[in-house]
């Protein structure tokens, strides 16, 4: 036996060689997350008459390899708000228990939950905007929805930079490219979100997801979401793509082995 | 010659379980000119009398603005009274920058509840000299705190503090079933009854010595849901002395305590 505490626990070196602790970084910077690891694709919202409406698919990819098939990417807060969650999903977790944290405080108060949505959102662009500024990061892209100060229908974006945009239909990732020109040929500038059902808006969505899975290599037909109205929160996180259509697949060409 | 032995520090409790420090605090508050704070189901108003340290001097400043929703009005040590008011309003900076909302009263109240209680609990410190009445307006609608030295915070429908308050106190204990549904006018003019039950014989009510502070829910048809805090002072308190002298003479409102006085 060994009697050196180091050795113990470790490969015997006798029998397996020296351990190569040159894949142990000993020295140099203390180094942040200079990417993501284990990332969840688009988020997509849009606002109709009287709410909004939020979908994710429930995928967690670790590079390309579709790792985590349950995951849910939208989170409530209190019964006023969904925050729907893009990019990293460790930095995700950490998010939302940051979120658990200040409503439960916020629910000590005597009236309740008092932070809206558009509270949230601030709340949440500051604290992207702090961690950049610290380069560490939060690498994550977050829709927020749910409902104003004054009332109205509420829906905007906050990125890893704490950049904020905010329109009446939005997506991050890779649904910005692929989802926004969609629910901007259904739901034209000039169209005001009065005149949007929760129907349309929910079919639109569920348009979106279904071009999302054809054309993003990273991600699922399986997918959470999201209504939020006067009424409270309608979520449901395990969805399944309806009347899919690959034919379209046929015609591309220029892909892999393929050569004419 | 007896001595108190049991008043060196805010630490130590008397035989008897009193804290002498903080009830010597809470004399300074008494010694302080009387401030008025009433609430109804859509304003709240701080009125207070302003005194002056000499007959050439400027009059020492009641009520303190905190934010475009709260402000502050203060009896006892004035300069107390600001330590705490510049942390209210870092605090009230705070949430309109972090979360983008005005702070909840009852959260800054529970805050600076929590500054002074520590004061007395810690070797070395004083309580705040200094008792404070804060109004505002939240989502919740409008709300008025007392706050005293000891770090005993509560929330009032209607309260005075300061010297001859009791006189006040007694006007707002009369007629406070008639604050709940009274107009913002009315409110101030309750406000300035109270205050004026608490003069002395040979004071009275002038441009100069008298504060009125408003906080509110915005009326009808107005853009945003508050109506900024607005705080009248010097010329800009004629009106609303008018309105007292008319009411008075008119005997519109509540004149029971005139009677008795």
């Amino acid at each position: 036996m060994n009697h050196f505490p180091e050795a113990w626990g470790r490969p015997r070196d006798d029998v397996y060689g020296a351990y190569n602790s040159s894949y142990l970084q000993t020295s140099g910077p203390k180094t942040h997350t200079s990417s993501p690891a284990v990332t969840g694709t688009s988020v997509i919202g849009v606002k109709f008459n009287g709410g909004v409406v939020l979908a994710t698919d429930n995928l967690a990819s670790y590079g390309s390899l579709a790792r985590f098939t349950d995951v849910k990417r939208l989170r409530s807060f209190g019964d006023k708000a969904v925050v729907g969650f893009g990019g990293d999903v460790s930095d995700m977790q950490y998010i939302d228990r940051l979120l658990e944290s200040i409503d439960i405080r916020e629910n000590y108060s005597t009236h309740g939950n008092m932070l809206n949505a558009k509270n949230l959102h601030t709340y949440l662009a500051k604290v992207f905007y702090k961690r950049r500024s610290e380069f560490n990061p939060l690498w994550n892209h977050v829709l927020v929805a749910g409902f104003d100060g004054e009332g109205e229908p509420f829906l905007s974006s906050a990125d890893l930079l704490g950049t904020t945009f905010s329109a009446p239909h939005l997506a991050t990732g890779f649904g910005a490219h692929l989802a926004v020109p969609i629910l901007r040929r259904v739901f034209p500038d000039e169209k005001p979100i009065e005149e949007i059902s929760r129907d349309q808006a929910v079919a639109a969505l569920k348009d979106c997801l279904k071009v999302l899975f054809y054309r993003d290599a990273r991600s699922l037909d399986k997918y959470s979401i999201a209504v939020i109205t006067k009424e409270g929160i309608d979520l449901k996180e395990n969805e399944q793509l309806e009347g899919q259509s690959w034919a379209f697949a046929e015609r591309i060409k220029g892909y892999g082995a393929q050569t004419n | 010659m007896f001595r108190n032995n049991y008043d060196n520090d805010a630490v130590t409790f008397s035989p008897q379980g009193r804290i002498f420090q903080v009830e010597y605090a809470q004399e300074a508050v008494k010694q302080g000119s009387v401030v008025v704070g009433l609430v109804n189901k859509t304003h709240a108003v701080l009125v207070g009398l302003k005194r002056n340290a000499e007959e050439l001097s400027s009059y020492q400043k009641k009520i303190i603005e905190i934010d475009s929703h709260m402000a502050i009005a203060i009896a006892g040590l004035a300069s107390d009274a600001r330590v705490l008011s510049n942390f209210m309003k870092q605090q009230s900076l705070g949430s309109k920058m972090t979360y983008g909302r005005p702070i909840p009263l009852d959260r800054i109240v529970s805050q600076i509840g929590d500054r002074a209680q520590t004061n007395t609990q810690h070797y070395g410190k004083r309580p705040y000299g200094v008792g404070l009445l804060v109004a505002g307006v939240d989502e919740a609608g409008p709300h008025l705190f007392e706050f005293q030295p000891s770090g005993l915070t509560h929330e009032m429908v209607a309260c005075a503090i300061g010297a001859r308050s009791q006189m006040a106190r007694t006007y707002l204990e009369r007629n406070l079933d008639k604050f709940h549904d009274c107009s913002r006018d009315e409110l101030i003019n309750h406000g300035l009854r109270a205050l004026k039950e608490s003069l002395s014989q040979d004071k009275e009510l002038t441009v100069d010595n008298t504060s009125v502070g408003v906080a509110g829910l915005a009326g009808e048809g107005t853009k945003g849901r508050f109506e900024s805090f607005k705080l009248y002072e010097g010329q800009e308190t004629v009106p609303l002395l008018e309105a007292l002298e008319r009411s008075e003479q008119s005997g519109t409102a509540e004149d029971e305590t005139m009677e008795d006085s």
